[in-house]
């Protein structure tokens, strides 16, 4: 009997040493390991991405409503109905002027602010620091202290420049509520919250030329225009090509400093896809078109990267 | 064509003294090496002439005239750089007429230019790369055409052949060294490699710890060194340098050899070289010991060439001789060069 037991002990212990030799032997395989560490990444991107977005599609082609229960395929109605509408159009253009200004705006100042950080000087760290400021508090709470100061009454531009008599005592534009002045309005917060982080990757960029090449070029006689364009700016052209591409599609889909500032208005005139999609879907209850207006420029999107990325994988330079 | 001169020239970064009262001055179309180990200053100093360093005090004369306040462009010269420094994102052709550019030449001339450059260095068949398709070699000349494309005064190299392999750097010391003769545009060059210093320069300027130690030809740098650095700088193995009494000797491990490779000579000296160690290097024997008597102790190196047959044993003693005039002696203290004495 004794035997027996031992027996049993020992196959038990070799039962349990096979199961660890097997998990090692998964640890140890790459094939295996790889599907392991990548597992939670495509989970989260399958559910928290994928998932949403084609619900959207589908929704896009069905007649749901916020309170309906059942819905049916419709095909391309929503599209063809939203097209049709003034209030739609005017968003799309909105959204190409919004996109374009505020997006070269914050490559040339970003531009502009990293040559200049990247010279030494006394309280570098205090400017830099500054700067990324914008970025890292919350963009609602950053709006909001914009709204106040771009308030009708109680603007605090208005009246500093009123005190250091740029403006005369009649004058007092309401910033957010005249139609030029708003999207100027929307389009100057949007780059003061862009600039940080275009800023900072552009910094990453020069910073990776080597300084022999600026020595090189000074040697050879450019001067800083010729330097700029013909040496500095090519060779962070590819990185310089995925900031924009990132700036662009982040401003095509964001609506919180519109929602925040204007809400698009005075009468739709900075209202962008973004936000009409939201308050056509969401607060307006009709799920289908809302979904249809923000997929409206997925392809438009999709295509930008391809060319972008293209772009950037020929500039690069080793 | 034109000179450079620098007068009491210093640099300082913070508390370090990286240049320390240097004045130098090159003649019409020299080659002048300027040698010395890393942090020594060498190449602090070049980046000053060039421009791309402001000095702390003293003055820069290109041509006869200063040029301290001017910017590197305004200076007609070229540098190769030890990276070279080629503009990764232009083709060899850009490269080269870049500085061309850059001065405004007009735009017919640029192609018959570049082409002239790099007929000098070979390299014709190239013009349509990139840098990153060219070889170490390759860029190396591409370098130095754009730095010659533009015909400056003077030439600034800075270790240009660093990034070789051995084989390379021979022949492309080689070519250097025919290409100046033939612009004879005055040049300066640094380097850490004696071979390169001693096989390139009209003259050397030994650096050391921010300061000129010795200025003159290759024999004379090697042969009669102003101090103990530049005697144990230069040489491979550098000059055996021993106390004696109040002064320090020197010899060149190849001028110590057996008795039986002189005649009967007046002027030699005698001396008991115990070997304890024998390399045999192909070309050379290296034998390590130590003096018998007076100089007892003082480890030392001989070179015997491998035309000096004479059987060496490790662990013997025999009798080695030097000729009077090889024995160099310098002040204990300052390491300075002083005139013979009595041994």
């Amino acid at each position: 009997m004794t035997q027996k037991a031992i027996t049993t002990v020992e196959m038990g212990t070799q039962v349990a040493r096979a199961k660890v030799g097997r998990l090692n032997s998964i640890l140890d395989s790459e094939q295996w390991l790889g599907w392991l560490m990548i597992a939670p990444a495509v989970l989260y991107i399958v559910l928290l991405i994928g998932f949403p977005f084609f619900l959207a599609l589908y929704y896009s082609l069905s007649d749901i409503t916020v309170g309906s229960r059942t819905m049916h395929f419709v095909g391309l109605k929503n599209f063809r109905a939203v097209i049709q509408t003034p209030t739609f159009q005017q968003s799309l253009k909105n959204t190409l002027i919004f996109t374009f200004v505020s997006n070269a705006l914050v490559l040339v100042l970003a531009k502009m602010l990293a040559l200049a950080l990247m010279k030494d000087f006394r309280g570098k760290w205090l400017v830099r620091f500054l700067i990324l400021l914008p970025w890292v508090a919350p963009i609602s709470l950053g709006t909001i202290g914009w709204l106040w100061m771009l308030d009708s009454i109680y603007s605090i531009i208005n009246w500093t420049f009123q005190a250091v008599g740029v403006f005369g005592p009649k004058t007092w534009p309401i910033w957010l509520g005249v139609p030029h002045l708003a999207m100027g309005s929307v389009i100057a917060v949007h780059v003061w919250r862009l600039l940080p982080l275009a800023t900072v990757i552009l910094l990453g960029g020069l910073s990776s030329i080597p300084q022999d090449l600026h020595e090189a070029a000074a040697v050879d006689g450019a001067g800083f225009w010729r330097h700029l364009f013909q040496i500095t700016i090519p060779l962070v052209s590819p990185i310089m090509t995925v900031a924009v591409l990132f700036g662009m599609v982040f401003t095509f889909t964001d609506m919180i400093v519109i929602f925040v500032l204007t809400r698009g208005g005075p009468y739709d005139t900075t209202q962008v896809l973004a936000s009409l999609a939201f308050f056509t879907g969401i607060l307006g209850s009709d799920l289908a078109e809302g979904a249809a207006i923000s997929l409206f420029l997925f392809p438009v999107l999709v295509a930008a990267a391809f060319v972008f990325l293209r772009i950037a994988r020929r500039a690069e330079v080793t | 064509m034109a000179t450079v001169e620098t007068r009491n020239i210093t640099k300082h970064f913070g508390e370090v003294e990286a240049v320390n009262g240097v004045d130098l001055s090159t003649e019409e179309g020299e080659f002048l090496v300027l040698l010395g180990p890393s942090g020594c200053g060498k190449t602090t100093l070049l980046r000053m002439i060039a421009g791309l360093e402001e000095p702390t005090s003293g003055e820069i004369l290109i041509g006869g005239q200063v040029v301290n306040d001017l910017p590197p462009r305004a200076r007609k010269i070229a540098m190769v750089f030890q990276s070279y420094a080629l503009y990764p994102h232009m083709t060899v052709f850009k490269n080269i007429a870049f500085p061309l550019k850059a001065q405004r030449v007009a735009k017919e001339t640029w192609q018959s230019k570049v082409e002239w450059a790099a007929s000098m260095f070979g390299i014709e068949k190239l013009l349509h790369r990139k840098p990153r398709e060219l070889s170490g070699g390759e860029r190396q000349r591409v370098a130095l055409a754009r730095a010659l494309v533009r015909e400056p005064t003077v030439f600034l190299l800075d270790e240009p052949l660093s990034n070789l392999d051995a084989k390379l750097r021979t022949s492309a010391r080689e070519e250097l060294q025919q290409f100046q003769r033939r612009i004879g545009t005055t040049t300066i060059y640094v380097t850490h490699d004696q071979v390169e210093a001693m096989g390139l320069g009209d003259r050397i300027a030994v650096m050391n710890q921010g300061k000129v130690r010795q200025i003159g030809t290759p024999q004379e740098i090697y042969h009669e060194p102003a101090d103990t650095f530049v005697a144990g700088f230069l040489g491979s193995p550098p000059m055996n340098l021993l106390e004696y009494d109040d002064a320090i000797l020197g010899f060149r491990p190849e001028t110590f050899l057996p008795r039986e490779v002189f005649g009967l000579h007046d002027s030699l000296k005698t001396f008991q070289f115990k070997v304890t160690r024998i390399e045999y290097l192909g070309a050379d024997r290296l034998l390590y010991g130590f003096l018998r008597g007076k100089l007892a102790d003082a480890h030392i190196i001989a070179k015997l060439p491998s035309t000096v047959t004479v059987s060496i044993q490790q662990g013997e003693t025999y009798e080695f001789v030097i000729q009077a005039k090889d024995l160099k002696f310098f002040e204990k203290d300052s390491g300075l060069r002083t005139g013979p004495r009595p041994l």
